[in-house]
């Protein structure tokens, strides 16, 4: 054989060799399903996000009227000049900016000193009834997140800004004044008492898990009741309170349901109404300057959070062993704190109910005579001289339609995220330390920070045209599900590592020696083991998709429509009444999943949450 | 079984961390290999590159004719494919399973009839003295039972390699004892080829027919437990193995065989070199004097530790300290003068600068 030939056989068996290193290492499970993870997240996030910002430096064909002299398709900055500088940017921008920044912390801080004094109560005192108020505490997780304002609708509406009195003003003759009413008191008041859940679950888990040894060395060391609290509970329960702020804030950001009930009507614009409004003229241009304005926002005040903090995981509450501490005596206050709490939790927790109930058996709003009461808005067949000859809820095809659009919207969410959960926990536990692993983390988080209504934004820009093999889902049913999908990927990989990392890798590698495929081993080992927090995963996503309504509400077409969307409808149309019964209908549907799903290996509410 | 294990230039990087460095070896049929070190010594690494849970960086593999791991060639046989058993430090044993189902996992796989796998099951619970646990979970048992599963399952496939990942650690004082004579019983019957890694000198002392010492991802010596223990190839085996500890003292060569302390000197054996040394000896290779006796050295005993069999006095002269291990319950007491001398066949000699063993 000359030289020749013997160096490029040589070569050639290098060059094999590599190519099956290669190959193993490419048909290794985490690195497979990793990569998979990666294109699928490209798809869902990061393409649109690209396609959002290119469009709102596009002409398009409703620009042409005030474009002069150009072409559909061209570079422009047109867009941002007028939303930005404008004369109507003060009013299509930076006064929703302000409003839903105002809100936003207002409602976050409102939540937090809520949410952190019952965490306290119920984990640091001697309070009776700890399980009860645990329990309660769930119910705002449960309600969708316009619940409490429209009850506060029932209760505070008033004369000048339009439309029949509430309670307040029957009983006392006398209208709440406007800022009573409407605007950013209410809408503070109701997510506040909405979103204080989390800060109350996310803290409580925190304080059990600080070990009392801490803070017996504190007390030891002489420091007061007082100190101890200031220099050493709180700072180890910051992370929480952080993890608390992230979420809460980001959600108030994105929320529409409650702007749009107390806000719209007195036009006290938020960035996420704004950008409703601005796409439903149809001029996503401009909506989409508003949504990247939502998002930028958003982003950067989570990432200053963690800054401040400084841990970029911060939103993972401290798992920690539990151990009992000393609980504070509340000597004579008891009694007064008790029904405080009682108090609290009733107006939370079971007045809203009570009052969206009430209101949907009165024929017409604001008069509580007993003859106003009907059952129309429930069983009416149709009268044309109620509610503009809209049947009742319970006979009306539409509804159903809606009901079923919202448990196989839910359904599909939960069992897609479910899976997610089980491929990117195992992608990112099983490759823990290298850089795709690490990418995987990072990029499944980004839905996190991205406000609800514009995530939903982002996807009109992306599948109104086909992208690539993928038709355009515009208006169909199946963009929803993806949209949903997409937007809780972060809880998908939060759950599924969590619950990976419940399985020891020995148990897997035991497995791999016995000579059991990586197939074997995940339906034999793995899934097995984590089921319970698979389910309980599941069972959060369809909560949480149940009732989400700023997620999709750009989205939804009258075929699509689920019940979240059709009461915004109905309250657009002012038959309040019947919003309300479409509401309640969705708390029991809540509920009766709820209590379907939790029947099943365990699963519940905290686990989902990674509590 | 006759199966040897033959590595060569291996080499496994975590980042900028070497763990197993250039290491070749050969593993004799039969051998109870142990891989011995500190925490962090790559003991752990080389066990798992053999049993194909890391691959490597560099290097190849073969288990018997089988080429099972070559970065030059790109291969890397699957764990499974290896025929090889390996017992987890934490046991590894599936929480959903029962004993039974826990042991047949491995014999499903390979397609065994029902029959086969009862018998299979029964053959080894009864060898690690476990009959009748087959329906137990193992949350059902104690942690000395269930280190006894996992024993039994890598038994149930019969595997040509048996590997174990510091199988004892989890297990109180008195269980580890029993389960030594246990392991040892099971290597003497079934004679498979054994890898086991510890960081426990006297399970590596007690159990196996080689020691490989290392640290920092570099075998230091491999030897019988014997030659390891008497003939420590450079300092840090010698320190490493022991208890108590190998008394190391540094002094000047006087002449051919005669090492200065300073205060004093010590006659060993004849040897060519010069300059800097080493010394070590055992503590139980010096020998106590009440009164003056020829060559010996004058020490005073600061502490006695009795331990019922043996005593270990722990003796000063100026900044100089020396431990000594004296068998049954001394006279001595603390404070006491006493006359110290060495046995020269027991003495080793290092290198100062270079830390090996010095020979002739």
């Amino acid at each position: 054989m000359s030289v020749n030939a013997i160096a490029s056989k040589d070569r050639s068996e290098k060059l094999q060799a590599n190519f099956r290193r290669f190959f193993r290492w490419l048909t290794s499970p985490q690195v497979f399903l990793s990569l998979i993870m990666i294109a699928v997240i490209f798809y869902l996030v990061i393409i649109p996000l690209y396609r959002m910002l290119y469009t709102t430096f596009t002409v398009s064909d409703v620009d042409l009227r005030v474009i002069k002299d150009a072409e559909v398709g061209e570079f422009t900055f047109y867009h941002w000049i007028r939303m930005l500088t404008g004369r109507i940017a003060e009013l299509m921008t930076y006064q929703p900016l302000v409003h839903s920044v105002t809100v936003s912390i207002g409602a976050t801080m409102l939540a937090l000193v809520i949410g952190g004094l019952m965490a306290w109560l119920v984990c640091r005192t001697d309070i009776p009834g700890r399980e009860t108020i645990h329990m309660l505490a769930q119910v705002p997780y449960i309600m969708p997140s316009w619940t409490i304002s429209m009850a506060w609708l029932v209760l505070f509406k008033n004369h000048t800004s339009g439309g029949t009195a509430g309670l307040l003003e029957y009983l006392t003759g006398t209208p709440p004044p406007d800022w009573l009413a409407y605007g950013p008191v209410p809408i503070i008041v109701s997510s506040g008492l909405h979103y204080y859940t989390f800060f109350f679950l996310f803290i409580s888990a925190a304080l059990l898990s600080i070990d009392s040894s801490l803070e017996e060395a504190g007390e030891l060391a002489g420091a007061g009741r007082w100190r101890i609290m200031r220099k050493i509970t709180f700072p180890l329960v910051i992370p929480a309170i952080v993890s608390g702020f992230i979420m809460t804030f980001s959600k108030a950001m994105g929320t529409y349901g409650g702007p749009n009930v107390l806000g719209v009507p007195v036009r006290y614009y938020t960035l996420s109404t704004m950008l409703k409004s601005n796409t439903s003229i149809g001029n996503s241009g401009d909506a989409f300057v508003t949504a990247i304005v939502l998002i930028l926002f958003s982003m950067v005040t989570v990432l200053l959070n963690q800054k401040i903090v400084g841990t970029r995981k911060s939103y993972e509450t401290i798992g920690g062993r539990g151990f009992m501490s000393k609980k504070v005596k509340l000597r004579n206050f008891k009694p007064v704190i008790v029904v405080l709490v009682v108090i609290f939790q009733f107006i939370i927790a079971v007045l809203p109910l009570v009052l969206l109930s009430i209101n949907t058996f009165m024929l017409r709003d604001g008069i509580y005579n007993l003859d106003n009461f009907t059952l129309a808005h429930w069983l009416g067949r149709g009268d044309i001289k109620i509610n503009s000859g809209e049947p009742g809820v319970l006979r009306n095809p539409r509804i159903w339609m809606g009901a079923w659009n919202s448990i196989r919207l839910s359904l599909l969410t939960a069992f897609f995220t479910a899976i997610m959960g089980v491929i990117l926990g195992y992608s990112i536990v099983k490759g823990r330390g290298t850089f795709l692993s690490k990418l995987l983390e990072q990029l499944s988080f980004i839905p996190y920070v991205i406000p609800g209504i514009a995530f939903g934004a982002v996807y009109i820009a992306m599948f109104t045209k086909p992208v690539g093999p993928i038709p355009p889902l515009y208006g169909t049913f199946a963009l929803l599900v993806v949209v949903s999908v997409a937007k809780h990927l972060p809880f998908s990989a939060r759950t599924g590592v969590s619950a990976m990392m419940q399985v020891g890798k020995e148990l897997e590698e035991a497995a791999a020696i016995s000579g059991a495929s990586p197939w074997r081993r995940f339906v034999r080992i793995i899934f097995p083991l984590t089921s319970t927090g698979f389910v309980s995963g599941f069972l959060l996503t369809f909560i949480s998709t149940m009732r989400e309504l700023s997620l999709i509400i750009l989205l939804v077409t009258p075929t699509t429509a689920v019940l979240a969307s059709q009461t915004m409808r109905y309250i657009e149309n002012g038959n309040d009444q019947q919003a309300n019964a479409v509401n309640i209908l969705l708390i029991v549907l809540v509920l009766i999943g709820n209590f379907i799903i939790s029947r099943f290996r365990g699963g519940s509410l905290k686990k989902g949450l990674g509590l | 079984m006759d199966t040897p294990i033959i590595i060569n230039n291996l080499t496994k990087c975590f980042g900028d961390v070497v763990a197993v460095n250039n290491i070749s070896l050969t593993i004799e049929p039969r051998t109870f290999l142990t891989l011995l070190g500190p925490s962090g010594c790559g003991k752990t690494t080389l066990l798992r590159c053999l049993a194909g849970l890391e691959d490597p960086d560099e290097g190849e593999i073969y288990i018997g004719d089988k080429l099972i791991y070559s970065h030059l060639k790109g291969v890397s046989l699957p764990p499974g494919q290896r025929d090889l058993g390996l017992v987890f430090q934490n046991y590894a044993l599936w929480p959903h399973m029962t004993v039974y189902k826990n042991m047949t996992f491995a014999l499903e796989i390979q397609k065994l009839s029902k029959e086969e796998m009862d018998k299979r099951v029964k053959e080894s619970l009864a060898e690690v003295k476990m009959s009748g646990y087959e329906d137990r979970y193992p949350r059902e048992m104690s942690g000395g039972q269930q280190q006894r599963i996992a024993l039994a399952r890598m038994l149930a496939y019969r595997p040509h390699v048996f590997l174990m990942d510091e199988p004892l650690s989890n297990l109180d004082a008195r269980l580890r004892m029993d389960m030594r004579t246990e392991l040892k019983r099971l290597h003497h019957i079934s004679n498979a080829t054994t890898v086991y890694v510890t960081h426990d000198q006297l399970e590596a002392m007690t159990m196996s027919s080689n020691i490989a010492v290392m640290k920092e991802g570099v075998i230091q010596q491999m030897d019988t437990p014997d030659k390891v223990y008497h003939y420590p190839a450079n300092i840090f085996v010698a320190d490493f193995i022991g208890s108590p500890k190998i008394n190391l003292l540094e002094g000047r060569v006087a002449s051919q065989d005669v090492v200065d302390f300073g205060k004093f000197n010590v006659p060993v054996h004849t040897f060519r070199k010069t300059g800097e040394v080493v010394v070590a000896i055992r503590p139980e290779d010096v020998t106590i004097h009440p009164n003056q006796v020829e060559n010996g050295v004058e020490f005073i005993a600061y502490s006695v530790l009795p331990t019922g069999a043996d005593t270990t006095i722990i003796a000063h002269k100026g900044d100089t300290e020396l431990v000594i291990k004296e068998m049954g319950v001394s006279k001595i007491a603390m404070d006491q003068r006493i006359w110290l001398t060495f046995s020269k066949e027991a003495i080793n000699l290092y290198d100062k600068a270079s830390g090996n063993l010095i020979t002739a």
